[in-house]
């Protein structure tokens, strides 16, 4: 069971990964980065699962998807500002962070 | 302040308290403290005046004045170039000369008289065995090694001091007359004050690092006075020359000082002396210490290979050539054989090198001094020589010899140097009063000086009888006594049996005994030349000029007349015994006797004393040979042909060579100067200097950074994606570490 839900949160973490990696589209950008926070997420769920007994991985997962709503407010109003600002989402076209 | 540590170094070896205690001797320490204070307030006066208008010290005057005469000069031959501009000729005198005028000697009589005290103090002790000596304060402490600033009083530091002080007020005296007109009066007195300061620490320190002090000191002074008229390029260069051929010798005395520190634990004269008691005779290491010795002593006492500068030294005012570099500071390499006398009798290699130096540079200079026309250059050679007299005696051995020579050399050359200025001095009055720019120092100009200045004349000529060695003048004594103890010592002494170059050392004292005949015979035809170029014969200088000549001032020529009484009768200090007639035997020997006495016995030890016949017969040698020399010299020269510098024929043949002086300047300049320099140019400066350190390391660490940054930059791009990628690729790189390990 836990070799299972392992290999298939490490698959959604690659996916996560890639998508960050090779996609232009802030806004999808951001999504794959939330598909890597809810992979971590049933990593947590498993093993608290298999090492059964403790709150500690359920807990985990509520602090942590507490967290990922705050950031998708905060990331989806800097994703706005930046698309009235420069009128598109397309991340190789903003390189404003260099110094 | 000072007297308060004395007691201790004294009483340490002696028991009870030394006989000198609460004697004169406690002011030992005011001798080199009152030219100390001359110097304070000499150089407070030269320095002051540059903040008050008047006539500026560098020379500015002697340019000014004479902005002509400069540009003449390098029309004039080479040789005489640097000594052209000799004289000082500032229309004003400087505004401090009054003061000046009287501290300037005044500190160096109150320095004789106390010495002078001191001297009555000592021989009313009677027989001294001990040094007297007063310690300061602690100097150098480092672990083991306890070096302290103290003096030592004995007799023959007390010879020196009294040498050193009384020449030197002499000097002073003759300086207020030779100098008073200069700009740089103030600054010349400061020099010539802290030069007998540094002297007398010299003669009077107790240990070798604190010689050393005053033999550096003495090298600056001297310095400074060579270049005193520095705004003639040649004077400066003189100095400089001066200064690096010396550093040459005191890189061998510094080894000398380690060396004895590493082999003896000590580097005071009482505890060297204690540790030599005990080393064998002839080992490696005090041979070796006695020749790194006297590599320091063969650069400041101007001897083959480094006698070149002393020639050159003639550039200073004319003073300074008669107490620097005649009397007292070129003799400070014999006053530390002497000063070592225990190691070097225990090294009778070191002693044959010594003696064979000393005796080569003898005849070598005398040689030059033969065929120069600079009156001053004549006397320089002639210094070369006489101090190459000094090292046969106390290099065989016959440590009192060598030191008479020394004191009578003093006496006598400085004299001569003395005369000479004052000759300089009026030559250079009259060409002043007709505006002639002809070379006030070439003898050529000269001639038939006497009726014009008959105390100089005269003076001049008890030196010349003096330096040649005719009875019973002072040098006399001290040359024959020289010559007779190396002859006694090729017959029988430590020296003689030892070896060098698988040649026996008594071999090598006969072939110095020779070169020394050789040596005054030619010092007799160079002097008799000399006086009759310049004394005799019809008058060179011009119909114009000879009004205008005239002797020098009293205070220059007093001083001269004192010293023409101690050429005269010098001898007597040391009389030998085969002229016991004149008087009490061998003062001197007496005298020094505490200090050199042990070292000189070891020399001699086996040989038997030369008989009265043989001695009568060794005088008779050397006192014929230096009548025909001068007799000789009359016979060739004839004075009445004599014509003037710009009449003379050139010269040809070896003639030339010794005016050249054997080309050793130029031979030196091109096998050691020029290699030195293109090396430096090249390699040193061009290569390491420029290429290496300025390029490769200072610049070439800036390129990097600069080069790592640009590298470092570019990954700043901006791009989120990058970013992103180079996160991932560093998260997977220490993944993949730790899982790897």
């Amino acid at each position: 069971m836990l070799a299972e839900a392992l290999f298939f949160s490490a698959v959604l973490f690659v996916i996560g990964v890639v998508g960050v990696l090779i996609r232009r589209n802030a806004i999808i950008v951001f999504m794959c980065v939330e598909l890597m926070l809810n992979a971590v997420n049933l990593t947590f769920i498993a093993f608290a699962q298999r090492y059964g007994g403790r709150m500690t991985g359920q807990v985990f997962v509520f602090f942590v998807m507490t967290v990922a709503a705050a950031e998708a407010a905060v990331g989806l109003a800097i994703i706005i500002a930046l698309f009235r600002h420069r009128h598109t989402v397309n991340l190789q076209n903003i390189n404003v962070l260099k110094g | 302040m000072l007297p308060l540590l004395q007691e201790a170094a004294a009483a340490a070896h002696a028991a009870g308290p030394h006989p000198l205690a609460g004697s004169a001797a406690e002011l030992l320490w005011l001798v080199p403290l009152l030219p100390l204070l001359g110097f304070v307030i000499n150089g407070l006066l030269s320095v002051a005046a540059a903040f008050h208008r008047g006539p500026r010290d560098p020379s500015a005057a002697h340019v000014n004045g004479h902005g002509d005469k400069a540009a003449v000069a390098h029309a004039h031959d080479a040789d005489h170039e640097a000594g052209h501009d000799e004289e000082p000729h500032a229309v004003h005198p400087h505004r401090f000369a009054g003061i000046t005028s009287f501290v300037g000697p005044a500190v160096l009589i109150a320095a004789f008289i106390v010495s002078a005290t001191i001297f009555i103090a000592m021989l009313g002790v009677g027989e001294m065995h001990q040094p007297f000596i007063q310690r300061y304060f602690s100097w150098i402490p480092v672990g083991d090694l306890q070096i302290d600033a103290a003096f030592q009083l004995d007799q023959l530091s007390m010879m020196m001091t009294l040498v050193v002080t009384g020449v030197g007020a002499l000097i002073h005296l003759f300086s207020v007359g030779y100098m008073r007109k200069d700009p740089g009066y103030p600054r010349y007195f400061a020099y010539l004050n802290l030069f007998v300061f540094f002297m007398l620490l010299l003669v009077l320190g107790a240990n070798y690092p604190l010689l050393f002090v005053g033999w550096e000191g003495v090298g600056l002074c001297s310095y400074l006075l060579i270049g005193f008229w520095f705004s003639d390029k040649a004077n400066a260069d003189a100095g400089k020359k001066a200064f690096i051929v010396n550093r040459i010798g005191d890189f061998g005395f510094l080894i000398a000082i380690f060396m004895m520190f590493a082999n003896f634990g000590a580097v005071d004269f009482a505890g060297v002396r204690e540790a030599a008691a005990s080393i064998p005779m002839g080992g490696v290491v005090v041979t070796g210490i006695c020749l790194f010795l006297f590599l320091g002593c063969v650069g400041k006492s101007a001897q083959i290979p480094l006698y070149v500068w002393l020639p050159d030294a003639m550039a200073g005012p004319t003073p300074v050539s008669a107490l620097i570099h005649a009397a007292t500071m070129v003799t400070a390499g014999v006053y530390l054989v002497a000063r070592s006398s225990m190691l070097f009798s225990l090294a009778p290699v070191a002693q044959i090198v010594v003696v064979m130096i000393g005796a080569v540079t003898a005849v070598f200079a005398a040689t030059i001094g033969l065929k120069q026309w600079d009156i001053k250059k004549v006397l320089a050679y002639s210094t070369v020589s006489q101090l190459g007299y000094m090292f046969i005696g106390v290099g065989s051995g016959a440590y009192v010899a060598g030191l008479f020579h020394l004191v009578t050399h003093a006496f006598f050359k400085a004299l001569l140097f003395l005369g000479s200025g004052s000759v300089i001095y009026a030559m250079h009055e009259a060409y002043h009063h007709t505006h002639s720019h002809d070379d006030a120092q070439d003898m050529r100009n000269m001639g038939g000086l006497r009726p014009y200045m008959r105390r100089t004349f005269w003076l001049m000529w008890i030196a010349t009888l003096a330096i040649a060695g005719i009875p019973f003048f002072s040098g006399f004594f001290s040359k024959d006594e020289i010559l007779g103890a190396v002859y006694e010592r090729a017959q029988g002494s430590t020296i003689a049996h030892a070896s060098l170059f698988g040649i026996s050392g008594a071999s090598w004292l006969y072939v110095a005994w020779l070169l020394g005949l050789a040596a005054a015979f030619m010092t007799a035809i160079y002097m008799t030349r000399m006086m009759i170029y310049t004394f005799h014969g019809p008058n060179r200088t011009g119909e114009k000029e000879r009004q205008h000549l005239r002797e020098a001032p009293w205070i220059m020529t007093g001083p001269l007349v004192v010293l023409g009484v101690l050429s005269a009768f010098g001898g007597w200090l040391n009389i030998p015994e085969f002229a016991e007639f004149l008087g009490p035997v061998g003062n001197l020997d007496h005298w020094l006797e505490p200090v050199v006495g042990q070292a000189t016995a070891m020399v001699t030890a086996g040989g038997a004393h030369l008989a009265p016949t043989i001695e009568y017969e060794l005088v008779g040698v050397a006192v014929g040979l230096a009548l025909v020399g001068m007799v000789l010299a009359w016979a060739v020269l004839k004075p009445k042909a004599l014509v003037p510098k710009r009449e003379a024929p050139q010269e040809e043949g070896i003639q030339r060579v010794l005016l050249d002086k054997y080309y050793v300047d130029e031979i030196y300049d091109q096998t050691i100067v020029q290699p030195v320099v293109s090396v430096s140019r090249g390699l040193l400066w061009r290569g390491i200097d420029v290429g290496l350190i300025d390029g490769l390391g200072v610049n070439g660490s800036a390129y990097l950074a600069k080069f790592v940054g640009f590298i470092g930059s570019q990954v700043q791009s901006g791009k989120l994606g990058t970013y992103a990628w180079i996160l991932t690729i560093g998260v997977l790189a220490v993944l993949s570490a730790f899982s790897l390990r």
